[in-house]
């Protein structure tokens, strides 16, 4: 279990643009990261897996825009709430990552990387790649790649 | 690897494939010197820059090929064998190339084979009667301008000079001609005797990129436009440019139009201006001559008229034609599979060709046109044609329908089965085609993009492929509709037309949504058309719950293939050029959309694929719910039925003809009152008699009462049915039951058994005098003959001519009735259909009117599908009384009682 997820984080010092939904604070390495912008007009899809809220026009491109929430199966936040949205990029798409909030970001050494804790939620499991211990509280570090993982299987939902 | 090599890679493949063409020309035209000359130039580019470049393995297999040529172009004469060959150099180089292009070195490798018998075919002694060559003129020779990262001309002919030239070769025929010296920097035309030198240096300039000079327009290539090569990479970040660039304009103009300050207006309007123009100007440059796809088939039918050992021709037209690029991507492999399917099927072996009577050698033909906004490709073959009787043996027997259905089918509905995955009658599995892989990937592609293929065959005669396909794909023009809170686009294709809907009774002359247990239609120019509401759709459900239903708001109709039906929005803004983006990986599954896009206000939207929601639909139906309207996805070409299934009589399902129906009703029970033992309603404010759809039906006496009207002049019977459940539209089989005459036979519609019933039987129920020819009296009923290939339409008319007042004897074919008219005397008028396989409607009038006496005077009554005018002329050359549309059963009664009226003064005249 260590071997199979701790491998993937990089030894030397990563940096790492911090997201928070609800009380957890998340990371993504910077380079996965195009953007971070405030979503507005989002045009739900009918019929399209949970995960996805819609699409959104960002500069010119229509972007699929995912809630984090909704892929980790934690329940929606309050209407009103602020939202944040992270632009990332996979295969020539661009898709956005609807979350809470962005913060900071971190500069954090393998030093204090842990694996993925093995009681944890399977569907975290699968999209986390370590944690870190930091003071006061922990950053789970998101696989970009696990994370827009998704929808395939479900085809049969809609089908 | 750098642009240089890519750069030659690029352009050697075009050469090559532009060499597999023109070889093929030759061969059939070998005194063309103006051919051999640009395939040796060809060649001679490729073998110098591979000298240039490197590329020794290359280089050598090109000079073997190249002195083959020159032998040609010596007199040598052109065999077959020798094509091949050098067919097959090609083959090897493009192999090499393909591999240089992977590793970004020449593979490793041995070409000793072909090198070998190339040398080998050029050394050999060429007949004695090849007369001496005679010496070929030299015009200035057609040069291509220099592209982008081209070799330098210096370079080039530096290459030339060390690369070595055709003469080189001992076994080259030994005419004289000027060592390679720095004067004759191009050794192309070193064979060629005389002058050869000055000549070609004065050519070289003219390779200079300016205009090439277009001689002799006989040869493709020269009649090449100066182009340039352009990354399709470049041109696609082009299109979104200017994409983006729409939008914001839109966006400008919907700012403007809010604003009444004028000072923007004209520079505005400019902007637009310009803007649409570029846009049309970048969509061409994407637009790409189909005879790019078509570039390799010359090849591709010569080896395998080789391979077969049949002479095939390939005649193509239309090669000008342009399409967008992505269109062109789709369509080249089915195009040349189809090819190669006409080549190997469709072409009889040359004995078989002659023993029928044709000319020894098959022909192909290809052919494109523009057709409004799509194009359409042919490829026609003058071979055997389908064999039928095999396909629906095969059909059968592979279990794709039932032997019933197969027998029933059209020619058309059963020349589709070979669009069926892993379908083959070929007796042989050939190396070409017969292993049943390919037309059904055909089919699936060319439907991807949106288009359609036909198919047209005749036994002995030939087979023809028709394909439709969109001209482009990247913009359409959409309906921007509103469902709900969203706006989706809808493309215009699909959209027949637009109807307002209001709720019931508020104004008369709007229509207005009817149901029937819940399930919504409208009437539509006295047609039912099913209606889904975009809403329910956009939560998955074909189906519309009571009372959810707006009942305003806009119907667009839609047609999907030949069904019709319509999608209830609540809103219609107005239409737009929209560029079509691709659905993210993510939502592609989702069948109800083609893609998206960003409207002029920035928000983006969904368009809605209208196959989508017919296949949706259907589905929905499919799974079983009994309550909903059900649309479903039609192969064109398939004669359908519309019906009307309702529930009657221990819960069976039984179903008319939706042509039949004249209104559908439902009724307080409280209201049914009984005459004489007869239940009867008040309606329309008359008496209208109702009659159980079956002896097991009880009419209710409280709630609502479903009823199924009929009406035949001022008369109406009320149907009494215990449900109404939906309408479905369905090619039918029925089976005939003989022992009810409550019942035309049964079918089966949706997977459920159906019986159909026959509405002649319950006519004279409601009204005794209604079977006997109601309001005329006819001394002797006139006997018709009603000639329909379909068994559906002979079964549904039969009942309702016999409850005219006719006697009616029917024929499934012109040949059939041609016997029956010829053999009985008893036939006083025809009714037929136009469109059959085999002799049509017209041959059988042309051959009754030709055959004389009786039957050059019958009076016919033709049913069409479709009235063109053409068939109006031809009707009224053959003196066709009256083309009547084939469902319009009120209008056929109509016509044969103006017939009878016409007839019987005549008949008292000649008493």
């Amino acid at each position: 279990m260590q071997a199979a997820n701790g491998n993937a984080v990089p030894t030397d010092t990563t940096d790492y643009v911090t997201v928070f939904v609800g009380e957890t604070m998340f990371g993504l390495t910077i380079d996965r990261v195009h953007d971070v912008f405030v979503p507005a007009g989002i045009t739900p899809v009918p019929l399209a897996p949970r995960e996805i809220v819609g699409l959104l026009n960002l500069r010119g491109r229509v972007v699929t825009a995912l809630c984090l929430r909704r892929r980790l199966g934690i329940p929606g936040r309050e209407a009103g709430a602020a939202e944040m949205a992270i632009g990332l990029e996979q295969s020539g798409e661009t898709f956005a990552l609807i979350v809470d909030g962005v913060g900071e970001v971190l500069k954090l050494g393998a030093d204090t990387q842990e694996p993925v804790p093995i009681n944890l939620d399977a569907r975290w499991r699968d999209i986390s790649l370590g944690v870190h211990r930091l003071d006061g509280r922990l950053l789970v570090i998101l696989d970009v790649d696990a994370l827009l993982a998704f929808g395939d299987a479900r085809e049969s939902q809609v089908a | 690897m750098d642009d240089l090599l890519r750069e030659f890679l690029v352009e050697s493949a075009e050469h090559l494939d532009t060499v597999d063409a023109e070889l093929v020309r030759f061969e059939q035209d070998p005194n063309n010197q103006q051919i051999l000359r640009n395939i040796f130039r060809l060649v001679h580019t490729i073998k110098g820059t591979c000298g240039f470049l490197g590329l020794p393995r290359l280089e050598a297999l090109a000079h073997a090929a190249e002195t083959l040529m020159g032998r040609f172009r010596d007199g040598y004469p052109v065999s077959g064998a020798s094509v091949t060959l050098i067919l097959a150099t090609l083959d090897r180089l493009k192999a090499i190339l393909a591999d240089l292009e992977a590793t970004g070195s020449e593979p490793a490798g041995a070409d000793a084979d072909l090198i070998g018998a190339l040398e080998q075919m050029a050394s050999e002694e060429a007949p004695a009667a090849a007369a001496p060559p005679p010496p070929p003129e030299l015009p200035p020779i057609v040069e291509r301008e220099l592209k982008p990262g081209e070799v330098s001309l210096e370079d080039l002919e530096r290459a030339f000079m060390e690369a070595p030239g055709p003469d080189d070769f001992p076994a080259a025929p030994a005419i004289e001609a000027p060592a390679p010296v720095l004067e004759a920097p191009a050794p192309t035309f070193e064979s060629a005797p005389e002058p050869a030198a000055p000549v070609q240096a004065a050519e070289r300039p003219a390779a200079a990129p300016s205009a090439p000079a277009a001689e002799g327009g006989e040869s493709a290539v020269a009649a090449k436009v100066q182009t340039i090569r352009v990354n399709v990479d470049t041109i696609e970040h082009l299109m979104t440019m200017v994409s983006e660039l729409v939008l914001t304009r839109n966006q400008l103009l919907e700012i403007a139009r809010r604003h009444e300050d004028s000072g923007y207006k004209v520079p505005l309007q400019r902007l637009s201006h310009v803007t649409a123009e570029l846009q049309e100007g970048v969509m061409k440059t994407r637009m790409q001559p189909i005879g790019n796809a078509w570039q390799k088939l010359p090849r591709v039918v010569r080896d395998l008229s080789a391979e077969l050992g049949k002479g095939i021709d390939l005649v193509m037209s239309g090669a000008e034609t342009e399409l967008d690029r992505q269109v062109l991507d789709v369509i080249k492999d089915p195009l040349t599979h189809m090819v190669r399917n006409s080549a190997d099927h469709g072409i009889e072996a040359t004995n078989e060709r002659l023993k029928a009577g044709k000319p020894a050698r098959g022909t192909i033909r290809l052919s494109a046109y523009h057709e409004g906004g799509t194009i359409t490709i042919e490829i026609a073959d003058d071979g055997k044609g389908l064999d039928l009787a095999a396909i629906r043996k095969k059909a059968v027997e592979r279990n794709l329908a039932p032997a019933a259905d197969v027998e029933r089918m059209t020619d058309a509905q059963v020349a589709k089965f070979i669009f069926h995955a892993g379908f083959s009658t070929a007796k042989a599995v050939t190396s070409v085609s017969g292993r049943g892989v390919g037309m059904d990937v055909v089919k699936t592609n060319i439907e991807t993009i949106g288009g359609v293929v036909d198919i047209a065959t005749e036994l002995g005669r030939g087979t023809t492929f028709t394909i439709k396909i969109p001209l482009t794909l990247a913009i359409v023009s959409a309906l921007i509709v509103k469902a709900g809170e969203q706006r989706y686009a809808v493309p215009q294709i699909a959209v027949l037309e637009l109807v307002r809907v209001d709720p019931k009774g508020e104004n008369k002359s709007t229509n207005s949504i009817e149901r029937i247990h819940g399930a919504p239609v409208l009437r539509l120019r006295e047609r039912l058309l099913p209606i889904v509401t975009l809403e329910g759709l956009m939560r998955g459900q074909a189906t519309v719950e009571e009372g959810e239903l707006v009942e305003s708001g806009f119907v667009v109709v839609a047609q999907v293939g030949r069904q019709r039906f319509g999608v209830l929005v609540d809103e219609v803004f107005h239409t737009e050029e929209i560029v079509v983006k691709p659905m993210s990986s993510k939502l592609r599954h989702i069948p109800l959309f083609a893609g998206n896009t960003i409207l002029g206000d920035g928000a983006v939207v969904l368009i809605v694929d209208p196959n989508g929601v017919a296949k949706l639909v259907g589905q929905s139906a499919q799974s079983g719910a009994a309550t909903e309207t059900e649309v479903e996805e039609t192969e064109a070409g398939d004669a359908k039925a519309t019906l009307l299934v309702f529930k009657g009589g221990a819960g069976g399902f039984k179903a008319v003809p939706l042509s039949l129906v004249t209104r559908l009703e439902e009724i307080d029970a409280s209201k049914i009152e009984h005459l004489g033992g007869r239940p009867l309603i008040q309606y329309r404010g008359r008496l209208m008699p109702l009659v159980p759809a079956d002896p097991g039906i009880e009419i209710r006496s409280e709630g609502n009462q479903a009823l199924v009207v009929f009406s035949d002049g001022d008369r109406a019977m009320g149907l009494v049915v215990d449900e109404i459940v939906d309408i479905v539209e369905e090619r039918l089989d029925i089976e005939i039951s003989a022992d009810r005459s409550d019942l035309i036979g049964s079918a089966v519609l949706r997977g459920r058994a159906t019986d159909i019933i026959n509405i002649a039987h319950f006519l004279p129920l409601a009204y005794d005098d209604w079977a006997r020819g109601p309001r005329k009296t006819v001394v002797k009923a006139p006997s018709l003959l009603l000639v329909d290939d379909s068994a559906f339409f002979r079964d549904m008319l039969t009942p309702v001519l016999k409850a005219a007042g006719y006697g009616v004897t029917t024929a499934a074919s012109a040949d059939e009735a041609m016997g029956l008219l010829k053999g009985s005397a008893g036939i006083d008028l025809v009714v037929s259909d136009l469109d059959m396989p085999g002799r049509s409607g017209f041959d059988l009038v042309a051959a009754m009117r030709k055959s004389g006496g009786r039957l050059a005077e019958m009076p016919v009554i033709a049913l069409t599908g479709t009235v063109a005018a053409d068939a109006i002329e031809q009707a009224r050359r053959l003196a066709i009384s009256d083309l009547v549309a084939k469902f319009d059963r009120s209008g056929l009664l109509a016509a044969l009682a103006e017939i009878g009226e016409a007839a019987e003064p005549a008949a008292r005249a000649a008493a």
